[in-house]
């Protein structure tokens, strides 16, 4: 008996611990040499935990469709060889990230890593790649220290949008509609405290002001976020800003429901949304939600072309995860196809200063002194059920970020990007 | 009302859930002598079984509140019949190792189907208002979880203690062989009891529906709180689960109130404690082998 107890004890302890189309110029095909015969595409996320369905499978399948529409564009020897796609699943562990990424290049032969959310995986690999001096294209993570000088290098591009971003679009606006003072709440880890910096500036240069923010643990084992709602009861703000993601963001907005915090004049902004969020709650719980994002699947009709096929593949509407490692896995390739070959060096230099368009980035620019690419950011708001014209039509865009304006200045991020 | 008084109805709302599971693993570990680790999974399909009793037959939530338990329950008290029972002569780990597998497998088969993100499931109407307690609303729905865990938890704690079924569950637990003497057929409440305590963690899932992410991962996130709960209650003991369950959630909001991250992390220093200075849990006793 007292043998059971320890042995549960100690188990307990354990378990707690653990807790597309292409814009650009068309180079003239110019025969492509790859340096082992063959392009191999790495993507590495989460299959298993809080970010699966957000990227996850789907975000694999969006990559291989990404090189079968490019082999139908272009022909199936395009690249003078074959492409692969390989996937890992890193639990969103950071160790996890970087032994696969190390096991990727070097043993699987992978000329370049995608996807990869929670940001402390993402600033692994960014390391790895840097010292396999191989590349690396960020599509899931958000935190602006892998374009900052810490973490930023020659072989690591950040693609779809980072916590500035979303800070600019959903702080700035709903401060400026009169949401003046915040309550922030930040899951407490590189992510969360991230995007906590990002909203404090970006309310606070929109003359807004921060009463208090809070971090809660991650992962959050209990679900339970009633003592900080409560607070945010106390405090009355006019806003509460919810910087959590996923699983965790949907029992915030579950229990701000329940707590009634709407009826006392709490606005909720939320830092960022991804469909399968809203899947989650139901439409209408999100009714009204403006939040920011690189892209809405029903926005265009190129847009909407992708989500199809997309759907008819899947199942299901793609997120802007989905979309975004398509259109970078799209322009990962265009580069090797202009520059000739995969080599990492002269895919870097094809890649920095490149303009471009194609249905998921709008007046792109590479940025070349930190590899941030510089895009149009979009400004959505969820609609009630009612307008919804098919499952999964859950927001409209009501404006627009411009590119300038959805990039963080040079000198904050202070990047000297090595040659 | 201030904060701090406001945290307390939290840390009970959050203590029916520790209780109800911790109660219905109380149960099955005192009379099956089982440490049921699928209890967690079990719990994450009484939401579930809610969310598609509405989604696909329009069942609401009161029913679901009797249907839902019920079910699995039955289905439960299958898996005793043909698996947890054939290694009741065996070391306890060998149930413990099997539980945890059927976790597994329960909790990937509903992934497989519903993917991780959760499903949405909206309270009754009857409480979806708020409450008024001075100045400030707290959701009814809580409240009411808060009152209906309590009537369970009494409830079963007098079935138990002062009923003549109570009786002989309790004597064929303590003395399995004297009771046998007595003429009385011992086995036959085995499956039962089983059943009854996975239908507790299913109710508990249940009620969580409408407060918490509906997702296939649920369970195993509180499963582990609940455990650390019986081990502080003492295993085994009914009453200890109960007020360690309501304790563990007090002291945890509370704790909250000053620093969140405490939440967490206080139901394993609390457990750190108890096992020093009571190894047998708050209300366990060590003869009870």
């Amino acid at each position: 008996m007292r043998r059971l107890i320890a042995i549960l004890g100690a188990t307990l302890l354990v378990a707690a611990a653990c807790g597309g189309t292409s814009g650009g110029p068309g180079a003239s095909a110019t025969a492509v040499k790859l340096n082992d015969g063959k392009l191999v595409i790495g993507v590495i996320n989460d299959q298993s935990g809080v970010y699966a369905d957000l990227s996850g499978k789907n975000a694999v399948e969006a990559v291989k469709m990404a090189v079968e529409d490019f082999k139908a564009k272009y022909g199936d020897n395009v690249l003078g060889g074959t492409i692969e796609v390989i996937t890992a699943d890193h639990q969103n562990k950071a160790d996890v990230a970087s032994a696969k990424a190390q096991e990727f290049y070097e043993r699987n032969g992978a000329d370049i890593i995608l996807d990869v959310p929670t940001s402390s995986a993402a600033l692994a690999i960014a390391k790895v790649a840097n010292d396999q001096k191989k590349l690396y294209i960020n599509v899931t993570a958000a935190s602006t220290d892998l374009t900052a000088a810490a973490s930023c290098n020659k072989y690591t591009f950040h693609y779809a949008y980072d916590t500035y971003m979303l800070a600019q679009g959903t702080g700035i606006t709903v401060t400026q509609q009169g949401g003046k003072s915040w309550y922030i709440i930040y899951p407490n880890y590189a992510f969360g405290q991230d995007m906590e910096k990002s909203f404090r500036a970006a309310v606070i240069s929109a003359g807004g002001n921060v009463i208090q923010s809070d971090g809660s643990p991650f992962p959050n084992t209990t679900g339970d976020f009633s003592s900080l709602l409560l607070k945010a009861g106390q405090l009355k703000p006019q806003v509460l800003g919810a910087m959590q993601a996923g699983g965790d963001l949907v029992n915030v907005v579950k229990q701000y429901n329940e707590f009634k915090l709407k009826d006392q004049n709490i606005k909720l902004a939320i830092g960022l949304l991804f469909d399968t969020d809203i899947t989650a709650l139901g439409q209408d719980a999100f009714a009204g939600t403006l939040y920011t994002t690189p892209w809405v699947w029903s926005m265009d009709d190129q847009s909407k072309q992708f989500a199809d096929k997309f759907l008819k593949r899947t199942g299901i509407r793609p997120t802007f995860a989905h979309a975004g490692n398509y259109s970078a896995a799209w322009q990962y390739m265009e580069a090797v196809r202009r520059g000739g070959t995969d080599d990492a060096d002269a895919v870097v230099k094809q890649l920095e200063g490149y303009k471009f368009s194609d249905f998921f980035i709008r007046n792109g620019v590479v940025r070349p002194e930190d590899h941030w690419v510089m895009h149009d950011a979009l400004i959505a708001q969820v609609k009630p059920k009612s307008e919804a014209k098919e499952p999964f039509d859950y927001s409209k865009v009501v404006g627009t970020l411009s590119a300038e304006k959805a990039s963080r200045p040079l000198a904050d991020g202070g990047c000297k990007m090595p040659k | 009302m201030d904060y701090v008084a406001l945290q307390l109805f939290n840390g009970l709302a959050n203590g029916s859930f520790y209780a109800l599971l911790s109660l219905g693993l109380a149960v099955i570990f005192g009379v099956l002598r089982v440490v049921n680790f699928a209890h967690g999974a079990l719990y994450m399909l009484g939401a579930f079984a809610a969310y598609l009793l509405l989604q696909d037959f329009g069942v609401g939530f009161w029913p679901a509140l009797v249907i839902a338990p019920l079910a699995i329950g039955v289905a439960a008290m299958g898996l005793e019949r043909l698996l947890i029972r054939r290694l009741y002569g065996l070391d306890p780990l060998y149930n413990f190792l099997l539980t945890f597998g059927l976790t597994l497998i329960i909790q990937d088969g509903m992934r497989l189907r519903f993917g991780l993100q959760g499903q949405p499931y909206p309270a009754p109407a009857e409480l979806t208002g708020s409450f008024s307690l001075g100045p400030v609303g707290y959701p009814t729905y809580r409240l009411f979880v808060i009152v209906f865990s309590l009537a369970v938890c009494v409830l079963v704690w007098y079935v138990i203690e002062r009923t003549r079924v109570g009786m002989v569950v309790r004597a064929s637990t303590e003395r399995p062989e004297l009771t046998r003497a007595l003429g009385i057929n011992v086995d036959r409440w085995v499956t039962p009891v089983f059943g009854f305590g996975v239908a507790l963690a299913a109710l508990g899932g249940v009620l969580a529906a409408p407060m918490r992410n509906v997702s296939p991962l649920m369970g195993s996130e509180l499963i582990i709180f609940a455990f650390a709960v019986v081990v502080i209650g003492g295993m085994g003991s009914i009453v200890g689960a109960v007020v360690a369950g309501f304790l563990v959630g007090i002291l945890a909001s509370l704790a909250a109130v000053f620093n969140p991250a405490l939440e967490n992390v206080l139901a394993f220093a609390l457990m750190a404690v108890v096992l020093l200075v009571r190894p047998a849990g708050l209300f366990g006793s060590v003869d009870r082998t």
